[in-house]
């Protein structure tokens, strides 16, 4: 049998943490399941566990000038229910899962799993979000971009927690946020899309696309969000040039859940969707 | 490891592997066998729970972090007048075929009209979109709960 820790204080759960090598466990609604053994059987942990979710200061949600800051032990309920956060952050986390898992499932643990389908992962890359990682006696900053490093690889050391999620505040005015999954609940996507954009006096001045369960790692490309918005505001834009600048970045795979043909074509007509709406402003 | 926590409003403790899923621990250790396991994934709903008057799959949570929680099964739900409206509902609606997802599509219910007293048919459908139901298609169960939300006005 593991031991469990189960602190109040993020500072005592980096102590711990700076002792041994833990499994961190927040809502625990990916590790019970990956770690269950038959009924009745407990799951099978090989390394003792660390609690992290009765830690407060983790749970917070709170902003200032700048950012939009989000504790990672916030659960999908908290932040799907919470009014002063944008709507379009808000349905990425209403569109997860069920009710009795997004009571549990918090969004450090999205982050924390890494896979190129955590539903919260679009949004958080097209926003451009850091992640505060915290250990005993220090911190680091990491965008969410330079994070992950493969399909459930991160950079995140073991002694590390992390502790909250920093949005930085955009007065976006084009949004368009889509999960494909088989059904509303409980689905794994298929593939998901967050497209962000500001219009100013008829002129794009920002524009990013962000594509899930296409590729390894979620899709982001600057360089075409670039040329996009310079193609936008010369009158430019086609759907040829479109396809040409996404083809080569959506990589998806066949898998029980949708072919690779299917989820890129998906991929590139809600891409070409979102930037005629954006058109159609000027 | 020793956890304390409140289960259908008594005070319980007990010493136990704090990984078990509270599921196993309700079923083996409190003998309450109205807490199903369906799926042991979170898919099904059948093995929901009230913590802290919120819906929880008890299969994804570890009994360690029950410490200090209020936990609720149906068995907890039937000291309630508000378990009496629910059941009373569900009869005559006819939402009860073989049984085995109602203890979590009371505790659904319940968990539904403690945020919302009056949900409208979407909202139903929401609330319950984490329990499954092989027998019904549904329906039915979402005028057990209309039914209910209109019957126990004031109650929730």
């Amino acid at each position: 049998m593991v031991k469990a820790y189960r602190p109040t204080s993020l500072d005592y759960a980096l102590d711990i943490l700076d002792q041994e090598p833990l499994y961190i466990l927040a809502g625990g609604t990916d590790l019970m399941v990956k770690k269950r053994r038959w009924s009745g059987l407990s799951p099978s942990f090989d390394k003792n566990v660390l609690f992290i979710s009765d830690i407060e200061e983790l749970n917070k949600i709170e902003e200032n000038d700048k950012y939009i800051i989000i504790g990672s032990g916030a659960t999908c309920a908290q932040i799907s229910e919470d009014t002063n956060l944008p709507y379009y952050i808000r349905a990425v986390f209403t569109n997860m899962a069920s009710p009795g898992i997004r009571n549990l499932a918090t969004i450090g643990g999205n982050i924390g799993n890494s896979s190129p389908a955590g539903d919260s992962l679009p949004i958080l890359y097209a926003m451009d979000a850091d992640l505060v990682l915290a250990s005993k006696n220090s911190y680091r900053i990491v965008p969410i971009i330079d994070f992950i490093i493969g399909p459930g690889k991160n950079i995140k050391k073991d002694n590390e927690i992390i502790k909250e999620i920093r949005i930085p505040k955009v007065n976006f005015n084009k949004i368009m946020i889509k999960k494909v999954g088989t059904r509303l609940s409980t689905a794994l996507s298929k593939l998901s899309f967050a497209g962000l954009g500001v219009m100013e006096n008829n002129k794009i001045t920002d524009f990013r696309a962000a594509f899930g369960a296409v590729g390894p790692k979620i899709v982001r490309n600057i360089e075409a969000e670039k040329a996009v918005i310079v193609l936008i505001n010369s009158n430019s834009i086609n759907e040829d040039n479109i396809r040409n600048l996404y083809s080569a970045d959506i990589t998806p795979i066949d898998d029980q859940r949708s072919t690779a043909v299917y989820r890129k074509e998906v991929c590139l007509r809600l891409l070409i969707e979102f930037i005629r709406t954006l058109g159609e402003g000027k | 490891m020793k956890i304390r926590f409140n289960l259908n409003f008594e005070d319980v403790e007990i010493d136990t592997d704090p990984l078990k899923r509270l599921l196993d621990v309700l079923r083996d250790d409190f003998l309450l066998s109205s807490v199903k396991e369906g799926c042991g994934e979170g898919e099904c709903g059948a093995c929901s729970v009230l913590i802290n008057n919120k819906i929880v799959t008890s299969c994804m949570f570890p009994i360690g972090k029950a410490e200090g929680k209020n936990i609720i099964t149906v068995d907890g739900l039937k000291k309630t007048k508000k378990y009496e409206i629910i059941r009373k509902a569900f009869q005559d609606a006819g939402a009860v075929q073989c049984g085995f997802c109602i203890p979590g599509m009371t505790i659904a219910t319940e968990a539904l009209l403690l945020k919302n007293p009056r949900p409208s048919i979407e909202e139903i459908k929401e609330g319950i979109s984490g329990n499954l139901c092989r027998c019904t298609g549904y329906n039915m169960i979402i005028d057990a709960v209309k039914i209910a939300a209109e019957r126990g006005k004031g109650l929730w």
